[in-house]
């Protein structure tokens, strides 16, 4: 039997203290929490960077550091720092290291990174290593040389290595969402598919409860299945609650694909201990021949200015498409002609907010807005290129007529400067998993002393 | 005609993963999941999203009046064309589609 704990669906968002307090009076085994997703876009896998602040992450790791020490059992983070970089790994152990300071805590530190070099992974490919998931992105060694970081998923195995080091804190880079949460009842020989299937329902900690915001589950795994207890005193987990949570962010709610096989609950029961205890069993896992990880990439693709003008007057907000498709026509001509640029040199997209901004050309719906915004989004090769657009195109953003006849308008602009150089883009360009003789290869661990 | 509320249901949208997006269909009775499970086609779906149905993965799960379509994303998450990083306004197509009932 296991019981391990999770204070949180991420490390960053917060959690109940009481309900942590609570989680730790029934003396788990282990602590474990993710710290990322790629769920807030591929900019922070591009630059290696953490979409929490750091000192929202020191604020709650200091909790569970506090938590670790008194419960005597160790503390796990997979995908540290949202997108488990090998930079996004150093810096929560820069964070670790200070906080042990601050705290006198003397402590074994894990470090799993799962940053891929880009030699491991076009070897992989020319030996027939690499397939591509549905849908199929494409690949090649050249998109492999374009992005700026590559990582793999580590599954159970890799937190088992570092979790069998006698660590007291594992920082685990790019980890899938279940992995930290199953590989101690998997260590333990509990029921491999009730492992993976409660760590699943654990991953969001209390998303699979009727308070998704006290943060802090309990699961219990044993030889046949698991069960499910939520920590804050007001909430409850119920049969529909727990399997509800299989539908969450998974593209199948039966099948959850894992280094090394997969989770099927197709048959699965839910059942209710109590009003707020649910028991399940029937989660069955499917090892595959092949071990495999998956692999997630991102590369540059340009740099971005924005630029925003309100439309305001009735006149213009009625006929907000035409005036920007006017305006486009009129800044593309000027593009051209002062700077040279064309069509292909630079991307120029202007949206309508209040008009069809989220589903642009999918918009259904036709509505009779007070005011629109136009967003003008100009992507370019060079950050340079991007500004000096921006700054070409303001004066008309700001006058530009919808007809030639009427009076020269003036749109309201909420700041200045109207523009907002917004750096590099990223992009996804990897969705593969890749076969692994040894779960190890494709992983670093390394073990300090603090 | 009517709409997802009409008939007894709401839908919500989010990311599985950055080159899917999934709608979960949260049905208030047996009835209404039973109804929807006809009235929602895969190729009406397939519509909103201007996305091929064949592509489309759809579950319809009676132990919890759900029913659940999982759409390639027209454009990948993040991409400069994306316009909703979470996936998460998704359903509101869905929801505001007149379904016939």
């Amino acid at each position: 039997m296991t019981k391990v704990l999770v204070p949180a669906g991420v490390l960053g968002l917060g959690f109940d203290p009481d309900a942590l307090k609570r989680g730790l009076a029934e003396k788990p085994d282990i602590i474990c929490i993710d710290g990322g997703s790629t769920d807030s876009g591929p900019f922070y896998l591009g630059t290696g960077t953490s979409k929490y602040s750091r000192a929202a992450n020191k604020a709650e790791w200091k909790q569970l550091m506090q938590a670790r020490a008194d419960a005597a059992v160790p503390l796990v983070i997979g995908s540290a720092g949202t997108c488990g970089t090998d930079s996004t790994v150093d810096w929560m152990y820069d964070i670790t290291v200070e906080l042990a300071k601050e705290l006198g805590q003397s402590l074994k530190i894990a470090r799993i990174y799962s940053n891929q070099p880009e030699a491991r992974v076009t070897e992989a490919l020319s030996e027939g290593r690499v397939t591509a998931l549905s849908p199929d992105p494409g690949i090649s060694p050249e998109i492999l040389g374009q992005c700026s970081n590559i990582v793999a998923l580590a599954g159970a195995e890799q937190i088992g290595a570092a979790i069998a080091t006698g660590a007291d804190i594992v920082i685990a880079g790019r980890t899938t969402d279940t992995a930290t949460v199953a590989a101690l009842p998997l260590m333990n020989g509990d029921h491999a598919g009730g492992a993976w299937h409660g760590a699943k329902i654990a991953e969001c900690g209390a998303l699979c409860s009727t308070q998704p915001t006290s943060g802090v589950i309990l699961v219990e795994f044993d030889k046949t299945g698991f069960t499910v207890t939520p920590m804050a005193e007001a909430a409850r987990c119920t049969p529909h609650s727990v399997s509800a949570h299989m539908l969450y962010e998974n593209s199948d709610p039966f099948q959850l694909f894992e280094p090394g096989g997969y989770l099927d609950v197709t048959e699965a029961r839910y059942t209710a201990i109590n009003d707020r205890q649910v028991r399940v069993e029937g989660g069955t896992w499917v090892p595959a021949e092949d071990y495999t990880v998956k692999l997630e990439g991102a590369r540059m693709a340009g740099y971005q200015t924005t630029i925003m003008a309100m439309l305001r007057t009735e006149h213009y907000v009625k006929n907000a498409r035409e005036w920007a498709a006017s305006l486009e026509a009129f800044v593309r001509d000027l593009i051209a002609t002062r700077m040279d640029l064309h069509q292909g040199d630079y991307d120029l997209e202007f949206r309508l907010i209040g008009v069809n901004s989220v589903f642009g050309d999918l918009e259904t719906k036709v509505g009779d807005p007070v005011e629109v915004g136009v967003m003008g989004i100009i992507t370019a090769d060079s950050p340079e290129t991007c500004s000096e657009i921006g700054k070409l195109i303001n004066p008309f953003l700001l006058h530009h007529p919808l007809t030639k006849d009427e009076e020269l308008p003036s749109f309201a602009f909420p700041y200045s400067p109207a523009q907002s150089d917004r750096g590099a883009l990223y992009e996804f360009c990897l969705n593969h998993v890749m076969v692994l003789d040894d779960p190890m290869a494709a992983f670093r661990l390394e073990l300090t002393e603090v | 005609m009517a709409k997802l509320a009409d008939i007894g249901a709401k839908a919500r949208s989010k990311n599985a993963g950055p080159f899917w997006v999934t709608i979960d269909v949260f049905c208030n009775s047996p009835e209404a999941f039973a109804t929807l499970c006809k009235a929602i086609r895969n190729d009406t779906v397939a519509g909103l999203f201007k996305v091929d149905p064949h592509s489309l993965k759809r579950f319809e799960i009676a132990s919890l009046n759900v029913i659940k379509i999982s759409v390639p994303r027209p454009t990948v998450q993040g991409s400069r064309f994306d316009r909703d990083m979470h996936g998460a306004q998704a359903a509101v197509l869905l929801s505001e589609l007149e379904l016939p009932f």
